[in-house]
């Protein structure tokens, strides 16, 4: 891999700038939230703490209701490879450790770390190291206390993108494009902390070792490249101006556009010897090491329709309200608010959840900023979503592949390859959810391969099982035999009070054959005796069946609310038991654990589908559209559905990640 | 709106479809000029023929009705059939092509998006090989006659098939210069001799010459608007230039030159109109250029050696058969996959 060196040589004479293939340019309503510096919020009343504020596993709670934390406390740490530590953002009393709704497109809750401050803001003794000159090895594994993921909106933790790559980093990316509309946290940070980010980027440096740098920033944000240009006089760092195109912020696209290197599609970036790293990350490794500050906040753009736009340094766990009044309230046609930008974000639940190290950007919508979407009208192929695309995929393709549920060829068209910009469906005239029939693609072809899996592993199960039956006949057999024996000589000692008589014992042996039989075909009724894992699982398909029945009988939302807590629970109880047991305990107990994802999945698919037959049912059938030619209700509810199942996706995607983590 | 992207930026459909319309008057507007208001009947009959067919098949299919009629697919089909077909034609010639047109190719196959051949092109060729007397007979442009058809003359030859008195049928119409060429080359006539007939023009059909400048004006339109991209009407004309001048130039008195080529019969209809209906058509770049140079190639080649005196709607529909192959075999590189 020497080419890309000399590329990037040949870069340093011709400052040229790689165009990929499509990309659109949004209107960038970026303005709005430039207007003010960066604002300090008060101390909240409460701070919510989800444990999954990152890719990977949920770190493990280091504190108890009741417990006195302080600013930096450590509450929760790293478990396992792919995971990252949360701290404490101020001083105070943890409240609370329950559920509680969290930033996540499914709306579901999620076990989170409640701080009530006692509005000392005292820290813990903070514990700087010399990142210029101390051991690299110590450094590195020390991030793992750091609590510090990708700010850009990944939430990869840093650690992993730091630890020694099998092949050496020659090329340090730093992502400044900032090429969603509306989000202006990164820009506003390189304005105010450039010096801060330098240094950051120095840190980076030297814990990969990497020859180069290079800042990609969108040359929307001329203040910001200015300033970038400034702190960087003296130093090899190199600041690339590329254009206002979305999505250039996306990793492999921006590094294209800064070396003209294609990463390859089933290789990571630093597998061709290049690292991405956010500005906000790096300003955040700078902080940890010279200071010793673990994450505690992060810079988020509140804006859209809010009374005073402007970017905010949040506390984590800090309750979206008072963000929102912070930014002089949200205005009266406010519809609800999303995280993220428009391209990619999502709803969120409620403007009671907390803000994570995710949320770069929260916007208010309202009808007028983002006009519903007319109904889709069927693809006229022309293709202006494959002119669009930045993958050079063909959208339109896929689209087709994913409504007919064609997924071999879905993914002999390189649906994987899809990054789910939104690009096609902004250009699209037929206005068209084409991401979303992507979403649900991917997760159907991922729901297969772990079908398939799982049925293997049902097989296996079926076979032990039926060797178990017959064993078990045979003792029975034998067991009858000795009573009958028995019975001749001496009296009955059975507890049921049938007569001393030869027929009515084998009468009875029978019955309880048969009642023996049919409890085992049927689900149990008597759980008393089953593992935790068992009986979260018997709950989860219960709760599966529960949802399920809502197309068929008219169920109330309360009723589709618990069942949906109740599938939360057991989800969040069978993922507890799965991670303090053994993983060789029972057929059963292994079983569990290779079709949890599925199941949860499933679950969540189901009600996505029972809430989209209910809503399609309900609407009036001469509305227009949307009643037949796009798709017919039960491929929207699909759609529904992948949404939920994009979890799944997510899941496993980890799941992958920390494979290859751990190959590394 | 409950999903990203919460916003988008793209004409609609019926928008497209409505700049497609707009392009077509200027062509239009010419060939009323000089050729009287004739095919004014006949676009009016084929639009509101298209208009009752798609409202009565959407019925039947239980589909919504409005918004599909406001897409103006149905109209473009209609406008094209009633451009491609002579405006003197019986009045039945059109409803009936149009209601082919409308009903079996396009609506049968799930409507909109879904038709795989073009509905104009499949409703042309089924009157090409129904009707071919009524399809060949051509008014002359009305600057060549002596008495000249008015309006409502015109109006009552299409309804009624009535002339005034002292006009015969063949006074006011004669074959296309294509058809003739052909029918003349036949006959061993000299190239120099046929070419001599008042029918033909400077670069192609005498007055219809005109009509394709105005459908190139309307194409250019298009490509302009972005409706259209420049792949599918420069290669389709680009084959009928290469395959005429190539034959042109082995042999003048036996080939017509290029230049009348591209100006005669549908040629500028079909490669700004007609090739770039997106349903039916190919998608990848490189696929639309297989598709139009094929199609332009085989419309040279049908005008030539074929039974017919133009070619461009076999060719379209024999192009349109190839589309999935041509896609799936142009299929640009994808990032960061090697070719």
């Amino acid at each position: 891999m020497n080419a890309p060196i000399n590329i990037a040589g040949l870069l340093k004479k011709t400052k040229a700038v790689f165009r990929f293939n499509g990309g659109v340019h949004p209107p960038e309503n970026k303005a709005q939230s430039t207007q003010r510096p960066i604002g300090q919020l008060a101390l909240p009343e409460k701070l919510v703490l989800p444990l999954r504020q990152h890719i990977g596993n949920i770190p493990k709670i280091k504190v108890a209701i009741g417990d006195h934390v302080l600013k930096g406390q450590l509450i929760a740490e790293a478990e396992g490879t792919v995971s990252a530590a949360i701290h404490a953002p101020t001083s105070g009393t943890i409240t609370a450790i329950a559920d509680a709704v969290i930033p996540h497109p499914s709306g579901l809750s999620d076990r989170c770390i409640t701080i009530t401050p006692d509005g000392k803001d005292s820290w813990i003794e903070r514990q700087p190291q010399d990142w210029r000159k101390d051991e690299l090895a110590p450094l590195v594994k020390s991030l793992r206390l750091s609590g510090i993921v990708g700010l850009g909106g990944a939430t990869f933790p840093t650690q992993i993108k730091l630890r020694s790559a099998n092949t050496a980093i020659h090329t340090l990316v730093i992502n400044a494009a900032e090429c969603e509309p509306y989000i202006t946290c990164d820009d506003m940070l390189m304005r105010e902390r450039s010096e801060e980010i330098v240094l950051g980027i120095k840190v980076a440096k030297r814990l990969l070792d990497a020859e180069n740098v290079i800042i990609g920033i969108e040359d929307n944000k001329p203040e910001a490249i200015k300033a970038m240009r400034m702190a960087t006089e003296n130093t090899d760092i190199q600041v690339k101006v590329v254009p206002t195109l979305y999505p250039s912020g996306d990793a492999r696209r921006l590094v294209y556009l800064v070396l003209g290197q294609e990463v390859p599609h089933n290789k990571r970036s630093t597998e061709v010897g290049i690292q991405v790293f956010n500005v906000a990350t790096v300003s955040a490794l700078y902080r940890y090491f010279e200071f010793g500050e673990p994450a505690l906040s992060r810079v988020v753009s509140m804006t859209g329709n809010v009374n005073q736009p402007q970017n905010f340094e949040v506390l984590f766990g800090t309750p979206l309200r008072h963000l929102i009044k912070a930014a002089g309230g949200a205005k009266r046609d406010t519809s609800h608010f999303i995280m993220g930008g428009p391209m990619m974000g999502f709803n969120l639940p409620s403007d009671d959840v907390p803000i994570t190290k995710a949320a770069n950007c929260i916007i208010a919508a309202s009808p007028t900023l983002f006009e519903p979407p007319p109904p889709a009208m069927p693809c006229i192929r022309c293709a202006r979503c494959a002119d669009a695309c930045p993958v050079s995929l063909q959208p339109q393709e896929l689209y087709w592949f994913a409504k007919s549920d064609n997924f071999e060829k879905a993914q002999a068209y390189n649906l994987f390859d899809c990054i789910e910009c939104g690009a096609c469906s902004y250009v699209c005239p037929s206005d068209i959810p084409l991401v979303q029939y992507y979403r649900y693609a991917k997760s159907e072809m991922i729901a297969l391969d772990k079908a398939k899996e799982a049925a293997d592993i049902a097989r296996e199960r079926n076979e032990f099982r039926l060797a178990r039956i017959e064993r078990e006949k045979q003792e029975r057999a034998a067991k009858h035999a000795a009573r009958a024996q028995g019975a001749k000589t001496a009296d009955s000692s059975e507890k049921t009070t049938a007569p001393n008589d030869k027929q009515a014992a084998i009468a009875a042996a029978i019955e309880r054959a048969k009642a023996q039989k049919a409890a085992e075909n049927t689900k149990p009724k008597n759980t008393t005796h089953l593992s935790n894992t068992t009986k979260a699982e018997i709950a989860a398909i219960d709760a599966r069946r529960a949802s399920v029945g809502l197309t068929e009988t008219k169920m109330t939302t309360n009723e589709e609310k618990q069942a949906k807590i109740t599938a939360a629970i057991a989800r969040a109880k069978a993922q507890k038991t799965d991670a303090n047991q053994a993983a060789n305990e029972t057929p059963i107990k292994n079983d569990a654990l290779a079709v949890d994802t599925e199941k949860q999945a499933k679950i969540e698919a189901a009600i996505a589908r029972a809430k989209a037959a209910k809503a399609e049912a309900t609407k009036p059938q001469d509305k227009g559209v949307q009643t037949k030619p796009s798709a017919d209700a039960e491929k929207q509810a699909k759609i529904e559905a992948a949404i939920a199942r994009a979890k799944a996706a997510k899941a496993s995607a980890l799941e992958t990640k920390e494979q290859q983590a751990k190959e590394d | 709106m409950n999903r990203s992207p919460y916003i988008t930026n793209a004409p609609t459909v019926s928008s497209i479809m409505f700049k497609v319309l707009l392009a077509l008057m200027p062509g239009i507007a010419v060939y009323a000029w000089l050729f009287g208001g004739g095919v004014l009947i006949t676009l009016v009959l084929a639009t509101a023929t298209a208009l009752v067919t798609e409202a009565l098949m959407l019925k039947l299919r239980h589909r919504p009705i409005q918004p599909f009629l406001s897409d103006y697919s149905a109209v473009i089909t209609a406008w094209l059939l009633a451009l491609a077909i002579p405006p003197l034609a019986p009045w039945w010639l059109i409803v009936v092509g149009t209601a082919f047109s409308i009903i079996i190719a396009k609506q049968l196959y799930g409507g909109l998006g879904y038709n795989p051949f073009n509905p104009a092109m499949v409703g042309y060729a089924v009157l090409l090989i129904s009707f071919p007397v009524v399809m060949t007979k051509w008014p002359i442009a009305l600057s060549m006659v002596e008495t000249k058809l008015n309006f409502m003359d015109q109006f009552h030859y299409i309804f009624n098939q009535t002339l005034p008195a002292n006009i015969t049928i063949d006074a006011v119409t004669s074959a296309t210069p294509l058809d003739y060429l052909k029918t003349q080359l036949k006959l061993n006539q000299s190239m120099e001799m046929i070419q001599s007939s008042p029918i033909f023009g400077v670069l192609g059909t005498q007055g219809s010459e005109y009509i394709a400048l105005a459908y190139l004006a309307g194409g250019l339109f298009l490509w302009q608007q972005r409706v259209i991209t420049w792949h599918l009407p420069t290669a389709f004309l680009g084959g009928i230039a290469v395959m005429a001048s190539f034959f042109w130039a082995i042999d003048a008195s036996q080939y017509a030159n290029p230049m009348f080529h591209l100006f005669s019969g549908a040629s500028m209809l079909g490669a700004f109109f007609i090739l770039t209906d997106p349903v039916s058509g190919p998608t990848t770049p490189k696929a639309k250029l297989y598709f139009a140079a094929g199609a332009g190639i085989i419309t040279y080649l049908i005008r030539v050696y074929g039974g017919y005196p133009d070619g461009v709607a076999f060719a379209v529909i024999f192009m349109n058969i190839c589309v999935p192959l041509i896609d799936t075999y142009t299929q640009p590189r994808v990032f960061g996959h090697e070719k």
